[in-house]
């Protein structure tokens, strides 16, 4: 079981101090949280990906590329990279770089992206968001484990005997995670090539998201990866944490009312009651986070919401000094204990590339 | 064992007792005659959007569908038919009413039988039912039956003629929604449930 934590690197003003970061301050305590999160021995740290204000992730390969050459074990993820709006030729060079820049350590979640803009700017139609996202894939799937891809498409300008470089480190592609929050097409497409399904679950009820799941699950039996408890999913979470949870809750709240997302909407208590989120003392979040397995069924990767809202970087990173001491170390055991033997971890450059020699050893 | 039509009202109407909620009643009581007329029995549910109000803009500001408002939507992408009932404010459909609409999901009254009714002061907003409710259900690709029902506040009045032209009117519009509910296909839709083939999703695109 992987933890780790997903920024969407917006710039918010702390709404109890009135101060807004700039952008380098912004762009600086990312870097400095991920650096935390190795530091207090999570797993996985993803960047988003936005191309407007008030966010400043436009270029996550080169911050990752960045947090590369400052960490040893933290692996180093999107949440997520738009499959939509990028060009997948150039999704495919950039996560190769980065992954031998990274020794491995990289994977990658696709995602469609939030903001309806983003497709004319980059010069895409919206209403093909699901065809994109599907014939960009599977071009970039090719582009991984082919030398020389011949492609026409109904999207990208063709390519005759393209060969991107530098080529997959060892051989072996990233892991590929598709995230989707409603789009049953997207998680039959993650079933179809056997790769993860991720729900950001911080924002549905539970109902929802198991049964996007459950379908995701289901047809990656049916496509032949395994049995439907070995499909590889990732859930989202979002937590603030004090030893006290009357504490938590008082200092959490005005970021809370005032936050972009949830401001003026549900009280925090009927949000915490509905969705993930989870405002409290550390066991409770402990607690919630065990009952995640036991509605989704056993999984593989949990990232945590923690910088957002305006929360300044002192407090995100206290934050992360708690999560790592406190909760990940009891979750690892909890989970590790409840979790059969079939099941498999996320996979990683070195699974990967140990199953890619069982897989040649049998062919010849 | 008699088949059963689940018929879901929702009534926009403010007070207690409203005028919205005595028509949405009188057209689920019509309807559900029509369709014991047919053999079928109906499973009728009265939604007041008044008591999800607050849920109704939770939803529409963080999509988190909270309280009793999860278990509403549901009923309505499942239901055969649709019973909807709004008072006339500002020459349209009243806010509240619209926001539900706007939080159900899109797909969730493809298909769905519709029968439209509104309430108003005075018969002048009357052809509130053709410019506003008609195309707001088109728009989610329901099937709105042929006859609305409008009611001003005259007709709860209305002796002799007056008041058989509202019943009548009542009764073919739940005719109608009876005939439509009959044939409707019974159980969810629920494209979760039941996927697009990776092939089939792939077709015309590059390979």
């Amino acid at each position: 079981m992987q933890f780790g934590i997903f920024s969407v690197s917006d710039v918010t003003t702390d709404p109890t101090t009135g101060r807004t970061p700039t952008e380098a301050e912004r762009v600086k305590a990312m870097v400095a949280i991920a650096l935390k999160a190795e530091e207090v021995g999570l797993d996985v740290f993803a960047s988003g990906e936005h191309h407007n204000p008030p966010f400043v992730a436009s270029s996550p390969t080169t911050m990752l590329g960045y947090i590369a050459a400052r960490t040893e074990r933290l692996v180093l993820s999107t949440a997520t990279t738009l499959i939509t709006t990028n060009d997948p030729v150039k999704i495919a060079e950039d996560f190769a770089m980065l992954q031998h820049l990274a020794d491995g350590r990289v994977d990658l979640m696709m995602g469609r992206g939030n903001t309806g803009p983003v497709y004319p700017w980059f010069g895409r139609d919206i209403r093909q968001g699901i065809p994109l996202a599907l014939e960009n894939y599977h071009l970039l799937h090719r582009l991984w484990r082919e030398e020389a891809v011949d492609w026409e498409g109904k999207f990208r300008t063709p390519l005759q005997g393209f060969t991107s470089t530098p080529r997959p480190l060892d051989g072996v592609p990233p892991f590929v995670w598709h995230g989707s929050i409603r789009s049953p097409e997207i998680a039959e497409q993650a079933a179809y090539y056997g790769d993860g399904f991720f729900h950001n679950n911080i924002f549905w009820p539970a109902t929802h998201t198991r049964k996007l799941i459950s379908l995701y699950r289901r047809r990656f039996e049916h496509y032949g990866h395994g049995r439907a408890d070995q499909a590889y999913v990732g859930l989202g979470g979002q937590v603030f944490m004090r030893k006290n949870s009357q504490d938590a809750v008082k200092e959490f709240r005005p970021y809370f009312d005032h936050a972009p997302v949830y401001g003026g909407g549900p009280s925090l208590e009927e949000f915490t009651r509905e969705t993930p989120l989870t405002v409290g003392s550390p066991q409770e979040v402990i607690d919630r986070t065990l009952t995640f397995r036991e509605q989704f069924g056993d999984y593989q990767r949990q990232l945590f919401l923690m910088d957002h809202a305006g929360l300044p970087l002192k407090t995100v990173l206290e934050q992360l000094d708690i999560l790592g001491e406190e909760v990940v170390p009891v979750l690892r055991e909890e989970f590790a204990a409840r979790k059969p033997a079939h099941v498999p971890d996320a996979p990683d450059h070195a699974s990967l590339l140990a199953a890619k020699g069982t897989d040649e050893e049998a062919v010849s | 064992m008699t088949e059963v039509r689940r018929i879901v009202a929702v009534s926009a109407g403010l007070s207690t007792p409203s005028s919205t909620r005595l028509l949405a009643d009188r057209l689920t009581g019509a309807a559900e005659r029509a369709l014991g007329e047919r053999g079928l029995k109906a499973d009728v549910r009265v939604v007041e959007l008044r008591e999800v109000a607050h849920d109704i803009v939770n939803a529409m500001l963080t999509r988190v569908p909270t309280g009793d408002l999860p278990a509403i939507l549901d009923d309505v992408s499942a239901a055969d038919g649709v019973v909807a009932v709004t008072p006339v404010f500002s020459a349209s459909y009243s806010g509240l009413f619209k926001a539900f609409f706007d939080v159900v999901e899109p797909e969730a009254l493809d298909g769905t039988p519709v029968l439209v009714g509104a309430t108003g002061g005075s018969p002048r907003h009357s052809l509130v039912l053709e410019h506003a409710l008609r195309p707001l259900f088109s728009h989610t690709r329901s099937v709105v039956v042929p006859t609305g029902v409008y009611a001003a506040s005259a007709d709860w009045g209305a002796d002799g003629e007056g008041a058989r032209e509202l019943d009548d009117r009542v009764g073919r519009a739940a005719r109608q929604l009876a005939l439509l509910a009959a044939d409707h296909a019974s159980g969810e839709r629920d494209s979760r449930a039941d996927p697009v083939d990776f092939a089939d999703l792939m077709d015309g695109l590059g390979r």
